[in-house]
């Protein structure tokens, strides 16, 4: 007992001697509540794979506040209804952050959810680190000051997306071919905002909303698009919507370019490369062929595997919230999501930001090329021998769109 | 007129494939009243058995392979399964290929993984067959109309020229008096199950490479089968042929319709604006809800019609 005592106090001596830093060596515990079960399993489970590799690589002296940093994934089998009782049980668990990224469906409740435990239990506050969501609602009309997204929502990418476009004379058609529920018509809705303002001249030809998932050949649109003369597709398409429309666009022989929100996801790459030469651009955070840490993460995770990471968003996360431990000196969620608040910090794309008005990463964003691999652009995607090759960086402030966020702040 | 022909040839194609899908089902159904719901399951198994066997020894024997090995699943599914529960009723049948459609794809997702498999068309099916004003026509779907043609032709001369299909329809029927003539009429619903399993399965080998191979495949295709072999006439070979065309070319020609209700409705001169009761329901387009319409197209039959275009009445 005495001698317990003792290392107590000799250890409490040695903690008040490394100074100010009370939080390093503690261990940070993010529950990742994702459908890890059922259709979009593939995908959970590649993320899951993701958040636990960038967490490990980044544990430790690897952070400034040497924090710990350890991911357990909880399988919401992509039910909202599941994803808040999982909530609960993390909570109950001792988390203090949870994560989830696929599906605004479960977004949305889940911010809703989060808030509300958090009014309710001061002093046990949980922060939501939505990765992935792209529904503007969330850090608009929406917003609450537990949750953060690093992933762009639909506006900026559309933003950008037209803002490319305003270089590119020839796109004057543009044909927009989307899912019906709320992320399709995102697209088709903020694609024709920003088109409106920076092509006033092009044309939207087509504007087709197809149910999620039902659709088994997609031939009609295809000869549909044909006919409506368009010299540009843009989608929001994902999964199977997606490869299969890749796939009855190159059987026509129908040489359109097409734009999309979600070419790289699991499964979609092997599809493109299956058949055909089509012109594929993609419009995200990231393309294919970094260098430097993030590369190093990407390898190591095709060589643990042998499967492509492709949510990037993550590795900002995480650094993020390495920083903003570091300037808190805490892991108290609450003071880190205050630190969070307009903190800027170097991601993957360079100088990235969270904006303090709605929590909204603020980063760059990639028009890249589907191509095969070449000396320059070296990473095969799925090990097709093709890759998104980078075409064109649109800086932050082209991406950035405005906000109608009004948040309730917790008291100092 | 070009976008005319092209679509009715998509619409076409697009219902043999439906066809191709649904004639094992039926003919299951038909000749032993068991409602198959791993249907859609064997054509997945047939999909990724035909994956693996042509990184092998190529897609031409992968076409004949897997079937068999489907239909052999299939049989023995029936003979350790499907027959002990036979005397149970139609509940446990249906329950028991029910929870073998989930052992399927649990199977599946371990041996093959989650992702998507790179199964690719071979280099005889690859490109345009024809073009036809701008617009190709590729190999591999021409291969599919081609398959399901001879499948109506194979299965329906099998069924009434052969000896073997004259049992088959007199057990279905009457099998005590069968059994009493010496045939082995449990082997004879054997062979049925593992015959429509195999159909599934040739479906898998061509639409597998087609389309997607994935996991996700049966659950895709599983609710449309259904509709199939409902419009059709529960049990009948041609009426599930009739039923697969007029889905198929209903469904690619409603997709180019952009007109609504509410359109419609203002052409014939009655005020329909945002503020009209139900003006979200009245402003759908046609093409929005072209996916759909083939369930619209199964209530209705219900409705009206329920034994099918050319069902035969159940006593």
């Amino acid at each position: 007992m005495k001698l317990a005592l003792k290392l107590v106090a000799a250890s409490l001596m040695v903690a008040a001697a490394t100074g100010a830093y009370a939080q390093k060596g503690e261990t940070v515990k993010i529950a990742m509540i994702e459908g890890l079960s059922g259709p979009f399993a593939n995908v959970g489970q590649n993320q899951l794979r993701t958040w636990q590799l960038v967490a490990e690589h980044f544990s430790g002296a690897k952070n400034p506040a040497g924090v710990k940093f350890e991911i357990v994934g909880m399988d919401s089998k992509s039910s909202p209804q599941e994803a808040l009782n999982l909530l609960k049980s993390a909570a109950d668990q001792g988390f203090r952050y949870v994560t989830q990224g696929n599906g605004s469906n479960v977004a949305v409740p889940l911010a809703d959810a989060v808030a509300k435990h958090n009014e309710r239990n001061p002093g046990k506050e949980i922060v939501y680190m939505n990765y992935a969501a792209v529904d503007p609602a969330v850090t608009n009309e929406k917003c609450t000051f537990s949750h953060f997204r690093y992933d762009a929502d639909t506006s900026m990418k559309m933003a950008a997306l037209t803002a490319f476009m305003k270089d590119q004379p020839k796109i004057s058609k543009v044909y927009l071919i989307n899912q019906n529920y709320s992320h399709g018509q995102q697209v088709a809705k903020f694609f024709k905002e920003g088109l409106a303002r920076n092509r006033p001249d092009a044309k939207i030809v087509g504007d087709d909303l197809h149910p999620l998932g039902q659709v088994k050949d997609f031939a009609p649109y295809v000869a549909k698009i044909k006919q409506s003369g368009a010299d540009a597709i843009v989608t929001g398409n994902w999964g199977q919507d997606m490869t299969l429309l890749i796939k009855a666009l190159n059987d026509s022989g129908l040489k359109v370019p097409i734009f999309a929100y979600y070419a790289g996801v699991s499964g979609t790459p092997t599809a493109l490369a299956a058949g055909g030469d089509l012109e594929v651009y993609q419009i995200a955070y990231n393309h294919s062929n970094y260098s430097g840490e993030v590369r190093q993460i990407v390898d190591a995770y095709k060589k643990k595997f042998n499967d492509d990471m492709y949510t990037f968003s993550i590795y900002n996360a995480i650094v993020l919230l390495g920083e903003a431990m570091a300037k808190a000196k805490s892991t108290d969620p609450m003071k880190v999501a205050s630190a969070m608040e307009g903190l800027s910090f170097k991601g993957f794309n360079g100088d990235s930001q969270i904006r303090k008005t709605d929590h909204q990463m603020q980063q760059g964003l990639w028009i890249s090329k589907w191509q095969k691999v070449d000396a320059k652009n070296n990473y095969s995607v799925e090990n097709t021998g093709f890759t998104f090759a980078p075409v064109k960086y649109l800086e932050p402030y082209i991406a950035s769109t405005p906000t109608s966020c009004d948040m309730k702040r917790p008291a100092p | 007129m070009e976008f005319f022909v092209i679509s009715l040839l998509n619409g076409l194609s697009y219902g043999l494939l439906l066809f191709m899908l649904s004639s094992g089902l039926t003919l299951i159904f038909s000749m032993m009243g068991v409602l198959n719901f791993a249907h859609t399951s064997f054509y997945m198994l047939g999909a990724y058995l035909a994956y693996s066997i042509s990184g092998v020894i190529g897609f031409w024997p992968a076409l004949v392979i897997a079937p068999l090995l489907v239909a052999l699943i299939g049989a023995l599914f029936e003979k350790y399964s499907l027959r002990k529960v036979h005397k149970f009723g139609h509940v446990p049948e249906l329950l028991v290929t029910f929870g073998l459609s989930y052992v399927i794809l649990e199977v599946v997702q371990l041996v093959w993984g989650r992702a998507t498999v790179p199964y690719g068309l071979p280099p005889q099916l690859q490109g345009p067959l024809f073009t036809l004003f701008g617009t190709q026509f590729p190999k591999s779907r021409s291969f599919i109309m081609l398959t399901a043609l001879l499948m109506l032709l194979a299965v329906w001369l099998l069924l009434t020229r052969t000896r073997i299909g004259l049992v088959i329809q007199a057990a279905l029927t009457h099998p005590e008096t069968v059994e009493s003539l010496g045939h082995n009429v449990p082997r004879v619903f054997m062979l049925v199950f593992g015959g429509g399993s195999a159909l599934a399965a040739l479906a898998g080998v061509i639409g597998g490479n087609t389309y997607v191979t994935e996991p996700a495949m049966a659950g895709a295709v599983g609710s449309i089968v259904f509709v199939v072999v409902v419009v059709g006439g529960m049990g009948s070979l041609a009426g599930a042929f009739l039923a697969s065309l007029l889905i198929g070319v209903l469904q690619t020609f409603a997709v180019s319709i952009d007109q609504s209700l509410a359109s419609g409705l203002q052409a014939v001169g009655v005020p329909v604006g945002p503020q009209t009761f139900g003006h979200e329901l009245l402003d759908l387009s046609v093409a929005q809800v072209a996916p759909i319409l083939p369930y619209l197209l199964l209530v209705l039959m219900l409705i009206f019609r329920p034994r099918g275009l050319l069902g035969k009445r159940e006593n």
